[in-house]
């Protein structure tokens, strides 16, 4: 009824309406003072001018931008030509977060799709196996995969054992190996909201286009992919999104070659060849980035749920 | 005890609004001391939330409510000595039954000792002492509908206050729950406030109805009058099964009006104030008040033609369409077709009416 | 009934992809965990068991390293677990019990600002911010950030689990003559339980895993072992690495594994 809808369900209540400005403060100060005050920070520290040992000197300059996007010659002094190093950088991570993001795509589809049609009561085991990796430190699993995938490793070890290939096939330091170390950093992120979107689908509509004459796969092409898009969706941007900001992946397993975004930072601020404004700049960049991607899904979203039904 | 003191509960005026929407349209009544008293309505009527307003879960928009002659609007629920049997019942999942059960004796400041001894009686009052150590999970829904109700009861609340508890459970379940909730309503004399939407279950409880709709009341009263003399079309139509009939008024004298039906067909029945001749209002008759003969009884029978028979176990539904005039359910009950005569769909018959079984309806 | 229904819903295939992609997931952590017990000193060559490296993680030459490490890792996980978990339960009491109102979407959205913001992002962020105060970096800088970023990971399981529970148990309780703050302690926090323990032993995880914000705040000589692995897998894996990986991961397993099980209790139904 509609009272009970104002205030007996059981999404928002108010039972401790009075108490909330005091429930939120700590989350509000440890939150707005250390993670959303240091991105303002970030703002204000790529608008400076680089100090040579790390660090910045508090005066306003453009160079951090200007950098990355002109190519002024050695000394400054010639005329501006697009500095196509950085932008490279950046293509190179967007690229390299979309090929991962289609593998996932390709592996985690399928699993979760078949996930979701398991009986209910073992759902949530076949979910907890997919998840436990993740959970165990990123930099030990990106590790374990290059210790696995080393010319010298198991893997090629067991390929040149059972006679498939007489030398040992070169993965590490290639952008393959980054596309897998991303993908088995990030899986989950594409796999369980497809599963959330499979398990709500109502397969009376499958059963329906069978009933009409559908073959299988173009049920699932034209009934039960549109029904699952925001999930497939959703899925795709949880994995692209930290892909194309990450560190340890294309780090361990990239090589010098197929430096990402994530690197580029890094290297800024680490010793003295560190230029902080530049860090802080492409930090920036990338963010911006991030958030434009993330607005327009959250649109898309929102749209859908408005239009859907 | 004054006169005033003698009400459980006095509603003044209560109005309660969600931002733009009005759920209660300034409702006054009145609950007596010791009453059974139901609150009937359809979802979205507004009688869950006048209860919640009672025990304290919601805020009173306007108005005042009195709990025997004291204004409890504005205390907050643990401070209203009144209890709520909650639709889901609403047992603690991480305690036992009996903790439950003691739970509000405890916050009511007995011992523990104390208010596990008054929780064990209370079980024994639902027959449930052998489950006092058990999980509200382990027990049946009707199980946990007796917890839950003598987890209410236990504080000796001076109002109890249902809410739906009986739509959780099954038909014969259900029956029989409302059997006992009567029975423990005499026994320990608190006054009842419930509310259903099932009208059978209001009919066969309750010492007062109020059947409410669309945030107002439509009509206050016992069951009898409330199925028998029906105010407005709405609680005509909601309560029973009715036959209701556009009319036009011919004539009014002595209480009783003279209606047209259309189709040549005219009835009389009786009359409400306010009625003038050549109005244009509804009239409702109740099923088993109509009977079929093949031959007119008196000057009033209408002639019309049997569509169908319903077998609806303790009656027979004969549908009867009037000759270019509206349609009649007619209910012959079961136990009486010895004496009146069930008619082949067909048939050409007449449909009689009781004397003083039609009533007018002011909308 | 039960074969027709299946049939409609199982494609070919499907099960063989997902069969590949556990073994792509486990496979790595396996092997590792299988040459962490490798006699040989070499990463390459198996010379049978041994819990040769497994004793030189706490005897070795780098053993006063890791132990360090391991000491700041887990007792700065622990405290930022406890804060952020506190931090959490507040703020989903006052977003799910604090009815509607005006800074509900702004406080959703800087709780999971963490989650949104990349990670480096993140890092960067907080160094210049301590940098620009004037904090020295350390210990202390390592913690402030655990507890930031872990909040969103306390904070879902804990929401979750509230929305969870529907209000009239409360209001029962306090029907039943408790206060809020009893109807709170008695009724609210025993029934959270289960996600506020599934949301400290994420956040614990979130903290001891953590590389690239510690890395970026923990300043020189500080190490966490992250960053101390780390900083030895630049010169090349080496067995004594595989057996504080295997050990690190076997750790988050049990974890994860006793917070799927918490939460899997559900004392509610």
């Amino acid at each position: 009824m509609a009272a009970g809808a104002a205030s007996g369900g059981s999404a928002t209540t108010d039972t401790y309406k009075e108490a909330r400005n005091w429930l939120l403060l700590p989350s509000w100060a440890v939150l707005g003072i250390f993670v959303l005050a240091p991105v303002c920070m970030m703002l204000v520290y790529s608008f400076l001018t680089k100090e040579f040992r790390g660090g910045v000197i508090w005066e306003p300059s453009l160079a951090a931008y200007d950098q990355f996007f002109f190519d002024r010659g050695l000394f400054g002094d010639e005329p501006a030509k697009i500095e196509w190093t950085y932008i490279t950088i950046f293509w190179r991570s967007i690229w390299q977060a979309g090929a991962a993001t289609l593998l996932s795509l390709v592996i985690g589809f399928p699993t979760a799709y078949f996930i979701a049609t398991r009986p209910e009561r073992v759902r949530p085991f076949w979910v907890f196996l997919i998840t436990i990796p993740y959970w165990v430190n990123l930099l030990i699993r990106t590790v374990s995969m290059k210790f696995l995938l080393r010319d010298q490793g198991p893997l090629n070890d067991f390929l040149i054992g059972t006679g498939l290939i007489d030398s040992p096939i070169h993965i590490v330091n290639t952008n393959f190996a980054v596309q897998l170390g991303l993908f088995y950093s990030y899986l989950p992120f594409m796999v369980l909201p497809i599963y959330a979107a499979v398990e709500r689908y109502n397969f009376s509509l499958s059963e329906a286009a069978a009933d009409l004459y559908a073959p299988k796969w173009v049920t699932l092409r034209r009934i039960v992919l549109p029904a699952i898009k925001p999930g497939v969706i959703a899925g795709c941007i949880l994995v692209f999104v930290p892909s194309m900001g990450s560190f340890l992946a294309p780090d361990l397993l990239g090589g010098a070659k197929n430096f990402m975004i994530g690197s580029l930072i890094e290297e800024q601020f680490k010793g003295n060849a560190g230029n902080w404004p530049f860090g802080a700049a492409a930090s920036m960049i990338l963010l911006t980035m991030v958030l434009i991607i993330l607005l327009i899904f959250a649109r898309q979203q929102s749209k859908a749920e408005n239009g859907g039904s | 005890m004054s006169e005033r003191m003698s009400n459980a509960i006095d509603v003044r005026n209560a109005v309660k609004r969600y931002g733009d929407f009005t759920a209660l349209k300034r409702i006054s009544l009145t609950i007596k001391d010791n009453e059974f008293f139901t609150l009937l309505g359809p979802s979205g009527c507004g009688k869950t939330t006048l209860l919640r307003m009672i025990a304290g879960f919601e805020d009173v928009t306007e108005g005042e409510i009195l709990l025997y002659g004291d204004e409890i609007e504005k205390l907050p629920p643990h401070q209203r000595p009144v209890n709520t049997v909650f639709q889901n019942y609403a047992l603690f999942p991480h305690m036992t039954i009996l903790e439950n059960v003691a739970f509000g004796l405890e916050m009511r400041g007995k011992s523990k000792s104390e208010a596990r001894t008054r929780a064990g009686e209370m079980l024994e009052l639902v027959q449930l002492s052998q489950f006092a150590a058990r999980k509200p999970s382990q027990l049946s829904g009707g199980q946990q509908q007796r917890v839950a109700l003598a987890r209410a009861l236990a504080p000796q609340p001076k109002v109890l206050l249902l809410d739906e508890p009986l739509s959780a459970l099954d038909l014969k379940l259900r029956k029989a729950m409302q059997l006992e909730l009567k029975h423990l309503q005499r026994e320990t004399g608190i006054t009842f406030i419930f509310v259903t939407h099932d009208q059978e279950e209001a009919l066969t409880m309750s010492d007062r109805i109020a059947v409410m709709s669309a945030g107002e009341m439509q009509q206050l009263g016992s069951p009898t009058e409330i199925y028998e003399q029906p105010r407005n079309m709405f609680v005509a139509d909601f309560i029973g099964e009715t036959n209701l009939l556009e009319v036009s008024v011919d004539q009014v004298m002595n209480g009783r009006a003279v209606c047209h039906l259309g189709g040549g067909h005219a009835l009389t029945c009786n009359s409400v104030e306010g009625i003038n001749v050549g109005a244009k209002v509804h009239m409702s008759v109740r099923p088993e008040r109509l009977f079929t003969t093949d031959v007119p009884v008196e000057g009033e029978a209408l002639k019309g033609r049997v569509v169908e028979n319903i077998f609806v176990g303790t009656d027979i539904s004969t549908i009867v369409d009037l000759a270019e005039g509206p349609q009649f359910i007619v209910r012959t009950s079961n136990s009486e077709r010895g004496n009146k005569r069930i008619f082949e769909p067909g048939s050409e018959i007449f449909v009689n009416m009781e004397l003083g079984a039609g009533r007018l309806l002011v909308d | 009934m039960a074969t027709v229904n299946n049939d409609i819903k199982t494609y070919k295939g499907f099960r063989a992809i997902t069969l590949l992609c556990l073994l792509v997931l486990y496979a790595p952590l396996v092997i590792v965990t299988i040459y962490s017990f490798n006699a040989s000193a070499s990463i390459t060559n198996w010379e049978g068991l041994s819990f040769r490296w497994y004793a030189d993680v706490f005897t070795g030459p780098e053993s006063d390293k890791f132990k360090v490490a391991a000491f700041n890792s887990f007792t700065i996980a622990i405290m930022a677990a406890t804060a952020s978990t506190t931090i959490a339960t507040l703020a989903a009491t006052a977003m799910v019990r604090g009815g509607k109102f005006k800074l509900r979407t702004v406080s959703f959205g800087l709780i999971s600002l963490p989650l949104m913001v990349p990670e480096i992002v993140t890092a960067v962020a907080t160094l210049i911010f301590f940098n620009s105060i004037g904090f020295t970096r350390g210990y202390l800088t390592i913690l402030v950030a655990h507890i930031a970023f872990c909040i969103p990971f306390a904070y879902l399981p804990i929401s979750a689990r509230m929305q969870g529970i529907e209000d009239s148990f409360e209001q029962a309780a306090m029907d039943l003559y408790a206060t809020k703050r009893q109807a709170f302690t008695k009724v609210l926090m025993p029934l959270m339980a289960p996600g506020i323990i599934s949301g400290f032993l994420l956040a614990f995880i979130v903290s001891l895993d953590d590389f690239i914000i510690t890395n970026f705040v923990k300043g020189a000589g500080v190490e966490t072992l992250p960053t101390a692995i780390f900083g030895s897998v630049k010169q090349g894996i080496k067995p004594n690495i595989m057996a504080i990986s295997t050990m690190l991961l076997s750790f988050s397993i049990v974890m994860v594994t006793i917070s799927y099980f918490v939460s899997k209790s559900d004392n509610t139904k």
